[in-house]
């Protein structure tokens, strides 16, 4: 059975202080990424519980599995939850959902409760794409780019070099980091050439660390360079599965000048959290209708 | 008048890029959605039908890439935007708020 | 007049030898990490096919990615000249050269001498290039060589969306565990890049005739997407991979 180097925790968690019984609005944000998929349950705009895992082939499958998980061990059921959107990739293909939000919204709307509204600039490099994005103090997106058509500059650029090199992506970011001078960059656009790139010069005699700081490099000016298209201001926030990857993080704080905002909670579920009070705002509005 | 009204108060306007980036550049079509009135002349007028009208997220008709173009915009706009040559790009002549531009 | 072109392309190194207008010797190698090297190594091998002393050789032109490497050639031109000067004296007819190569893909229009009027490159990006059958070739676990055959059986139309090898890769994979014939696979691949392809090429404008040179354009399934989405014949050389170095040895010799 061969090492899959690319495999990152998967995880769930649920809030030992909040009771769903006692909520007055429970929401559902579900983010079918390319990558990964989230289910992340909020009561009244609070984190109620969430789960973070690979997408499986089948998007609607992905989806209950998402959700079953996150609702592991609550006694919570899916009927329980008022309002459910789904988002992402795969947001057509939440059977459950009670509508879709694309992910550019949901994310800026996630950052703004992650990260507080003081942040205007938010980069999300997911599984297969890589966003950035502007929004103003209630999370609204007033710029946006996303580019999923290169791998370069993605989760999935950095799984391909963890398999490359046989190391646990977990622990790339830290390795990336202990090389005592700052190789010149690899090819910064196209990972199949970076990676072809990156053979002769373990070939060469560079040492594994060598190589993916050459390549964090890399992928970190490829980022700086779609940055600067949409203009960035602070205060900066990260999310989605990089910014787990401070070899990555701190080369882009550096190019930037500009150094993000520490995160308080699991960067993946950002998205998640958006769709979540995207419903929360929803319901809110219905009632008051009604 | 309403219209006047709605853009003000209701509805929220952002700056669009579709489009990618990849090894030969940034091939972006960018769409200010607070000059955009979803009328579609645009569309109408693209002779490779790149472009759709739709509803975002914020319950607004403004312009869009169609999916299927997402990925190709750098070539699909090439009968409008040539490698030499003259530019002459029907979206962006058509808009009389300037709402639509291209990148390069 | 004995000239020598030497082409040093991101994957392999070409050299031809020309005299008073024919090709006396020709080598390929693998480009290593040392261009000045795989150039040196190449050259001797074309000398030795062409039976001349290497003193004979009046004059080298360099071109390709690695052209500034060879500092013993008398001057350098870039591989798009290369390409149309090459591609004209093969086909004096053509009026557009497609050059599908490792790592770059190339659309030329030239003009009857076989200079360049225009061109677009599909740079940087192994979806546009030979890189991406041999990416794809190693997720199907077949021999690159053998994409073409492979490809040639297939019965079904199947489609591949992503625009980038390495996510194209991730969805070849889905689609072998979902149980789709490899042949149908291949041919989504050759008609992926084939797309892109002509997409690049009608950028400059698609005159016949149509020469296709590079090494991809010896995939005979590849040719066949081509054709297909171009809706044209084109003009294949014996030898597609050295019509680079055949342009420098013949400017070269002007």
């Amino acid at each position: 059975m061969t090492t899959e180097y690319w495999r990152w925790t998967e995880s769930r968690w649920t809030s030992p202080d909040i009771d769903w019984k006692k909520a007055d609005i429970i929401t559902a944000g579900v983010d079918i990424g390319s990558v990964s998929s989230q289910t992340v349950v909020m009561c009244d705009g609070e984190l109620y519980c969430y789960s973070n895992m690979r997408t499986g082939s089948d998007s609607p499958d992905s989806a209950r599995r998402a959700t079953d998980w996150a609702l592991e061990g609550t006694g919570m059921k899916i009927e329980d939850i008022h309002y459910i959107i789904g988002t992402g990739y795969g947001r057509v293909n939440v059977p459950f959902a009670h509508r879709s939000i694309t992910e550019i919204a949901c994310h800026a709307r996630g950052a703004n409760f992650m990260y507080g509204p003081t942040v205007k600039t938010v980069l999300d490099m997911g599984g297969q794409d890589c966003k950035a994005i502007k929004c103003d103090e209630r999370g609204k997106v007033t710029t946006f780019l996303m580019n999923d058509k290169c791998a370069a500059g993605t989760g999935r650029g950095m799984e391909v070099f963890a398999n490359l090199l046989a190391i646990p992506i977990n622990d790339v970011g830290e390795l990336s980091l202990s090389v005592e001078a700052e190789p010149e960059p690899v090819s910064s656009t196209c990972v199949i050439f970076a990676k072809s790139e990156a053979t002769g010069l373990l070939r060469q005699g560079w040492a594994k660390n060598k190589v993916l700081a050459a390549y964090c490099s890399a992928m970190a000016h490829r980022v700086y360079t779609l940055l600067v298209r949409i203009d960035v201001e602070k205060d900066f926030g990260i999310t989605g599965g990089i910014a787990k990857n401070i070899g990555v993080v701190s080369r882009l704080e550096k190019e930037l000048g500009l150094k993000a905002l520490p995160a308080k909670y699991d960067t993946q579920i950002a998205g998640g959290i958006g769709a979540a009070l995207f419903a929360k705002a929803l319901v809110e509005k219905s009632r008051k209708a009604a | 008048m309403l219209n006047l009204i709605k853009r003000l108060i209701i509805s929220h306007s952002y700056i669009a890029n579709y489009g990618y980036t990849d090894g030969s550049g940034d091939w972006y079509i960018i769409v200010d959605s607070d000059k955009c009135d979803g009328c579609g002349k645009c569309v109408d007028v693209c002779p490779v039908n790149v472009l759709e009208v739709i509803t975002d997220d914020y319950d607004d008709l403004v312009v869009s890439i169609r999916a299927e173009h997402k990925k190709s915009i750098k070539y699909d706009c090439g009968p409008c935007i040539p490698v030499s040559g003259e530019r002459d790009c029907k979206c962006e002549q058509v808009c009389e708020p300037g709402a639509i531009k291209h990148s390069w | 007049m004995i000239t020598a072109g030497i082409d040093v392309g991101a994957v392999t190194t070409k050299v031809v030898i020309l005299k008073e207008g024919k090709i006396i010797g020709d080598s390929m190698v693998t480009t290593g990490i040392e261009q000045k090297k795989s150039a040196e190594q190449a050259l001797d091998e074309a000398i030795k096919k062409a039976g001349i002393p290497r003193n004979d050789i009046e004059r080298i032109t360099a071109t390709g990615t690695g052209s500034k490497a060879i500092d013993f050639a008398n001057s350098e031109v870039t591989d798009v000249e290369a390409d149309a000067i090459g591609a004209n004296f093969l086909y004096p007819q053509a009026r557009t050269v497609i050059d599908v190569g490792g790592e770059e893909g190339r659309g030329i229009k030239v003009d009857e001498k076989g200079r360049v009027i225009d061109f677009a490159l599909n740079e940087r990006c192994a979806a546009g290039a030979g890189a991406f059958t041999e990416a794809m070739s190693r997720a199907l676990e077949v021999k690159v060589d053998e994409m073409g055959e492979l490809s040639r059986k297939s019965t079904k139309d199947v489609e591949i969306n992503a625009q980038c090898a390495v996510f194209a890769e991730s969805e070849v994979v889905s689609l072998i565990h979902a149980k789709t014939a490899k042949p149908d696979i291949a041919r989504a691949v050759h008609d992926g890049i084939a797309s892109r392809i002509t997409s690049m090429v009608r950028r400059v404008g698609v005159e016949k005739d149509v020469a296709l040179i590079g090494g991809v354009s010896k995939n005979a399934g590849f040719v066949d997407c081509l054709k297909k989405h171009l809706a044209m014949d084109l003009l294949i050389p014996d030898e597609p991979q050295i019509v680079g170095a055949l342009g420098a040895a013949i400017i070269a010799a002007s």
